[in-house]
């Protein structure tokens, strides 16, 4: 019978199933992180069980370093006990921990693909909900909470349902200064921010299959925006190419042999979805966020929705309530918006192609007055990258802080945190109320490009105008 | 590991109502700086029931009449977003023992039903009337029953659901997995052979 990636990474892990029917699903790959893990090495320590696999747990640290603050002990003593405890859990357990010394460090879901960990037709989790950032590579990538992290580091297995597939095509062309994260955000804003509630989504299309790996990463990243716990694309020749010569990756015989074995995991072309949505590329506009939750979007030609538009009276509710928090004006552009900080980073564009991207676009230009920027590498290898292209002074002429690798600004558990009601354009993936570290706080999410464009006009911008985009 | 069998709960109730109430919401990032869960249940909901300098702001959580509550009623899609743990953790260690909702974002459930707290599903008039009850008298006591699959309250009942697995789970005594985990390494041990990038 045909079948879907999803299915038959499954099948493969399946161990077996438990008395009250859920599947014991194999987790080859298990990334920590130190604020989810500390916890789970303490139920360990109380059991007094070991972790099974040490060779398949990843750890790294991301939420709560500083990024301007590399020397130990942290300001933040909170932050530097959570340093000292992943550092003995992953002594103690014989974890490999990318640490900031190592040069390898970063935000978990940038450091997987990047070491070669993250591989198709395998299966992944983290106690993060942006593990879905793994899909992109075919794998079947799980957001777990602190007891599955236990089960998983005790047993390499967890309890499990299986999920139903969605697959969504997006084919035909974007158009320019579109890009990867407006499509994420455009499916967020069509589908709602539960529609994907007990499914994997299934990336596909001619815009997928011409998409880099970096590309893919950023809408498999923001699946869970949309409740989908997974999202996967497809292995092809783009994956493999990612992955070859990285260091987790198969090396010589075992390469070719990984390769076959991987493409066997793509689905099937004949296989059955549970649900099938089309998107047509050219309707896909540069997307920013107006309220707080992810799918409350509009194109940047929009205007902020009000709540006699709303389509239902929950809708109603929603408006009103996002409004009254943004303090935006029901009906007007979203174009025009004040910005008092803008953000470059996190896990779903702080790769070294966002970077890029705005670094050729915003050479020559200044970041408003007024306007408090920062750019945020997801690793340090990627900052290291980013250096070397000389992309860092380009952003720091511009007026940009170029930080070291973390988090940062995408939530309050280091130092960088909005101030009182400042609005920023982040190119994050969380709108929610008091997300980035103030409890009145307000985020505008969208593309890096149009973070940047944000960033030297000093209000919400179309990219496209600011920077004369003809085809990106 | 015996785990209590939970097949009903019973104690008074709270609605705090809204839908997409996400974990940044039930506990915001800045309280996860913290190596065990321990102290989090009085920073539930923190930024929508105090102020900065800690004054309280109206919110249900901070009536008194409410204080006793061990159920929380709530809207659709209850605790999405992030797949912090401390979000349930933080419910638990408040007092509070089971939600009933319209529906549940997906990491959530799964996080609270492992910590044998039922999260059970309900129609909106008739989470509306469990409220109702309970606004007209906070002493009312809330009955979730996971055998009938109803919720009772001052003389009415309701239907509730959930889902079978985690039913099965939590009235078996065995919402938490890793006993059985724990038992079926000989086969894990077998599945992981099959795939070769588990070799060692
Ligand atoms: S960058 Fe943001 S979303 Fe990504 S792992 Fe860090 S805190 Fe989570």
């Amino acid at each position: 019978m045909p079948k879907s990636l999803f299915q038959k990474v499954w099948d493969a892990h399946t161990v077996r199933t438990l008395a009250n029917g859920q599947t014991q699903l194999l987790i080859g790959t298990h990334l920590i992180h130190e604020v989810t893990s500390p916890q789970a090495f303490g139920m360990l320590r109380d059991l007094g069980l070991k972790v099974l696999m040490p060779h398949r747990t990843f750890a790294t640290v991301d939420h709560i370093v500083p990024t301007d603050q590399l020397v130990e002990p942290y300001a933040d003593p909170l932050a530097q006990a959570m340093m000292d405890e992943i550092r003995k859990n992953c002594a103690d357990y014989g974890v490999t921990f990318f640490d900031r010394a190592s040069g390898k460090q970063g935000i978990v879901h940038i450091v997987g693909p990047e070491q070669g960990i993250t591989q198709p037709g395998t299966t992944i989790a983290c106690g993060d909900s942006h593990t879905s950032t793994h899909g992109a590579f075919g794998a079947i990538a799980f957001g777990i909470g602190t007891s599955q992290v236990r089960d998983v580091l005790a047993t390499q297995t967890m309890a499990l349902g299986a999920l139903k597939v969605r697959r969504i095509e997006v084919n035909g062309k974007l158009r320019p200064g579109v890009y990867a994260k407006d499509v994420i955000l455009h499916i967020i804003r069509t589908l709602g921010v539960n529609g994907g509630t007990g499914f994997a989504y299934e990336y596909a299309g001619n815009v997928f299959a011409g998409f880099t790996m970096e590309e893919r990463m950023t809408v498999c990243n923001m699946s869970i925006e949309g409740g989908a716990r997974v999202g996967y694309v497809n292995p092809d020749e783009t994956t493999f190419a990612y992955l070859k010569g990285r260091p987790y990756s198969p090396k010589g015989a075992a390469w070719d042999a990984a390769v076959t074995h991987w493409k066997s995991f793509a689905s099937d072309a004949n296989a059955t979805y549970d649900d099938v949505v089309k998107i047509n590329a050219a309707d896909i506009a540069p997307t920013v966020t107006w309220g707080i939750n992810p799918a409350q979007a509009i194109s940047i030609t929009e205007n902020i929705p009000s709540p006699e538009t709303a389509t239902s009276d929950d809708d109603k509710v929603g408006i009103i309530e996002a409004l009254a928090y943004m303090k935006l004006p029901a009906g007007a552009p979203i174009k025009g918006t004040k910005i008092s900080v803008a953000f470059l980073g996190s896990c779903t564009n702080g790769r070294l192609s966002d970077f890029q991207e705005v670094a050729k676009y915003i050479k020559g230009r200044k970041v408003a007055p007024g306007v408090k920027a920062i750019a945020v590498p997801g690793s340090q290898i990627v900052g290291l990258q980013c250096e070397k292209l000389g992309l860092d002074k380009i952003l720091v002429e511009a007026g940009f802080e170029w930080r070291a690798a973390g988090c940062s600004m995408c939530l309050a558990m280091n130092p960088d945190k909005l101030v009182g009601d400042q609005l920023c354009a982040s190119s994050s993936n969380r709108n929610f109320k008091g997300r980035q570290g103030s409890t009145t706080g307000r985020t505008v999410l969208m593309s890096p490009l149009m973070v940047a464009a944000a960033a030297v006009t000093g209000v919400v911008s179309d990219a496209r105008e600011v920077f004369h985009v003809v085809n990106s | 590991m015996a785990l209590a069998k939970i097949t009903s709960v019973t104690g008074r109730a709270v609605n705090v109502p809204g839908n997409d109430i996400d974990t940044d919401r039930i506990i915001p990032a800045r309280f996860m700086k913290c190596v065990v869960f321990d102290g989090l249940g009085e920073f539930l909901f923190n930024d929508v029931r105090r102020n900065l300098d800690g004054t309280e702001k109206p919110h249900p959580l901070n009536e008194a009449r409410f204080k006793k509550a061990t159920i929380l009623l709530s809207g659709a899609n209850f605790g999405c977003g992030s797949s912090r743990e401390h979000a349930p953790q933080a419910i638990a260690k408040y007092g509070l023992k089971a939600i009933i909702a319209e529906n549940f974002a997906e990491i959530f459930f799964g996080n609270s039903t492992t910590l044998g707290i039922p999260c059970v599903t309900a129609a909106r008039e008739d989470i509306a009337k469990i409220a109702a009850a309970v606004e007209a008298d906070p002493k009312t006591d809330v009955t979730i029953d996971l055998v009938e699959l109803e919720a009772r309250f001052a003389g009415q009942s309701v239907k509730i659901a959930q889902r079978e697995s985690a039913r099965d789970a939590l009235v078996n005594g065995r919402w938490d997995a890793i006993g059985e985990l724990i038992d079926g390494k000989a086969d894990v041990l077998k599945t992981a052979a099959t795939l070769p990038y588990l070799a060692a």
